[in-house]
């Protein structure tokens, strides 16, 4: 390792002398272990401090199990939804012109500029009791809000923008000339898009996909507005690490907590391995375009 | 991949309902109660199935209790509400129209079947000596109590202090304001439940004196042991109700009237009552009070009746623009 960076010349740019490299350094390491890394460590050190039989018990206890289910659910749910929905949309902004183009880059983005509270409260107000449908919705006796769907549409909302963010940029510099190509070869619509378009994008759409399903699992706040705190029905894990710490029940809580905290690590792993996948790729591409010459 | 997701949903639907039980009740409470409702649950369903050969089944849902009140409004379908102060049922009737009005009348003791009161908790030993209310305005101490604009503890803590202060010889409510501002200016983190107040006293060690319910002192000691601190009971505190209510509009629509109203009434019950007096919350029942006398020491009490009821003390201290606002500005003020 050390040899490796006596070996790379130093970058011109790199002005700044030994120590002053080796304190800026350390001071980010230093951030980087007091903010990250600990907290990260004593979820599991609390989750486990009073052994694994206890750790163990505490996930599959009822609750917790019912938990876990609502919350792959709800991402099994969301998350396809939004890959389908961020799909058409990148394509349509980045490979077509239209009008009213500018407002649906806007409209994509403010999901993430809302606060979750809000984007809860917008569907109470929309599907509550004393909301614009809440009534119809009652006379029907459909559930919305305080049950599965209202949870599943606040997930919507919030990891709205993930997919089509990640491949607006994407597909722009991507350009449409491959895909006029192979309309000229005559080609139709659909296998443009899945012989073409797709296989351009689909390191991009994994790394969408993945950041979109770890916000779907470990959204808080809006779904805590239209859940209703239900044990055992509407609690997801997020809500039911909230209500075990409130009852005293470190043991659980950090355990619940432990399970996002690894689904987190996991997300992150998956993330590098796919950024290091779509580079790599990119390199070979230019070689084999370079070696073509 | 849509319709992958919805047979997933009906699948889902099918798993979560549990095992066809003849009735399910969804009782929407507050934080603290969930102790209490744990173990009162079973012995309701006990006798419930023993009486009317039915099986019940209990659903909860908790959170602060304004909020929860906020989620029956908005359609959180309850079978009963079990609140911690009768505005939140009240916010339910006048705005969502589920409860009827008069629900007060419809279980005895103002449909409050136990009741808590305001006490101090402190370190171990006492080391900064408090005895009285009066103690917790000196320099040096810290309080620790939840927001009184999110949280009805916290209310019931203001107006116990309110309260004491006016009732004091010479005591008026010019000189109650001024002792609420400096008890305020005491307090270092204002937090928005209960619940979370506690937290913040035992795990996070912050602060002298908690104030809290006394039932929630029990849970404290069962928590985090009874070493650790100490409870002060003092001179004069509020009465905390603890009213409950059928949701009518949601009874009705479900057919569940008959077993939402016997899970209420059976609070009165005996062994209900016992259950409650376990769970350190004052019973109503004679019988049962005398015989955990020991745990409920006498403290001389007065309720939010003295203010004029909960509507009148929620509009002149709680409302935005309110004393407690005024309080809250110059505490910042400092």
């Amino acid at each position: 390792m050390a040899g490796a960076i006596n070996n790379t010349p130093r970058s011109v740019v790199t002005t700044e002398s030994r120590p002053v490299r080796y304190l800026l350094t350390g001071l980010a390491l230093l951030f980087v272990g007091l903010f990250l890394v600990i907290p990260l460590l004593s979820v599991f050190v609390e989750a486990l401090r009073q052994g694994w039989k206890l750790y163990l018990a505490a996930l599959v206890e009822p609750d917790a199990l019912s938990a876990i289910k609502l919350t792959l659910l709800v991402a099994v749910i969301s998350v396809p939804l939004n890959l389908v929905f961020g799909v058409a949309a990148a394509w349509a902004i980045a490979k077509f012109e239209f009008r009213g183009k500018s407002l649906l880059i806007t409209l994509i983005d403010l999901p993430f500029s809302v606060s979750p509270v809000v984007a809860g409260l917008i569907y109470v107000l929309l599907f509550g009791a004393q909301g614009w449908w809440g009534p119809w919705l009652s006379d029907n006796d459909v559930k919305v809000i305080f049950a599965v769907p209202g949870i599943v549409l606040a997930t919507v909302f919030v990891t709205f923008p993930f997919v089509a963010r990640e491949l607006i940029p994407l597909m722009e510099a991507q350009g449409s000339d491959e895909e006029q190509a192979a309309m000229v070869l005559g080609a139709s619509g659909w296998q443009t898009f899945w012989r073409v378009t797709l296989p351009n994008i689909k390191w991009g759409l994994l790394y969408g996909v993945i950041l979109a399903n770890a916000r779907a699992m470990g959204e808080f706040g809006a779904v805590s507005v239209v859940s209703g705190h239900i044990r055992g029905l509407t609690n997801t894990v997020p809500l039911h690490v909230e209500i075990l710490y409130n009852e005293y029940n470190f043991v659980g809580a950090f355990a619940c907590a432990s399970i996002l905290a690894l689904l987190a690590l996991v997300t992150l792993a998956a993330k590098s391995y796919v950024e290091w996948r779509s580079a790599r790729l990119a390199l070979e591409d230019q070689r084999n375009a370079l070696n073509d010459q | 991949m849509i319709k992958r997701a919805s047979t997933l949903l009906v699948a889902f639907a099918l798993v979560a309902q549990p095992a066809f039980a003849d009735v399910t009740l969804l009782n929407v409470s507050y934080d603290v109660m969930r102790d209490f409702y744990k173990d009162y649950n079973p012995v309701f369903t006990k006798y419930y199935e023993a009486k009317f050969k039915d099986k019940v089944t209990l659903q909860q849902s908790h959170g602060g209790s304004s909020k929860q009140a906020r989620s029956v409004i908005d359609g959180l379908e309850a079978d009963v509400v079990t609140m911690n102060q009768s505005l939140d049922i009240d916010a339910i009737v006048e705005k969502g129209k589920q409860v009827n009005p008069g629900w007060e009348k419809e279980l005895p003791n103002e449909a409050s079947p136990f009741s808590s009161l305001q006490v101090l908790i402190v370190r171990k030993a006492n080391p900064k000596g408090i005895r009285d209310w009066n103690d917790l305005t000196k320099p040096g101490v810290q309080i620790i109590v939840p927001n009184p604009k999110t949280s009805g503890n916290g209310r019931y803590t203001y107006l116990a202090a309110w309260g004491y202060a006016a009732k004091l010889p010479g005591g008026n409510d010019a000189k109650a304001r001024d002792f609420v501002t400096a008890l305020f200016k005491n307090v270092p983190v204002l937090d928005s439940g209960g619940r979370a107040a506690t937290t913040t006293f035992m795990q996070r060690q912050i602060g002298d004196v908690l104030i809290t319910f006394e039932n929630e002192a029990e849970m404290i000691a069962r928590e985090f042991g009874r070493g650790g601190f100490e409870v002060v009971y003092p001179s004069i505190s509020i009465d905390a109700d603890l009213p409950v209510a059928v949701v009518d509009k949601v009874v009705d629509k479900k057919g569940t009237r008959k077993a939402a109203e016997e899970y209420l009434k059976y609070l009165w019950s005996a062994e209900g009552q016992t259950v409650a007096a376990q769970n350190y919350l004052r019973p109503r029942d004679a019988a049962v009070a005398s015989r955990f006398a020991k745990q409920f020491p006498a403290v001389k009490l007065f309720t939010v009746a003295d203010f004029g009821g909960w509507a009148k003390a929620q509009k002149t201290h709680f409302d935005d623009g309110g004393i407690y606002d005024q309080i809250a500005a110059k505490v910042a003020g400092k």
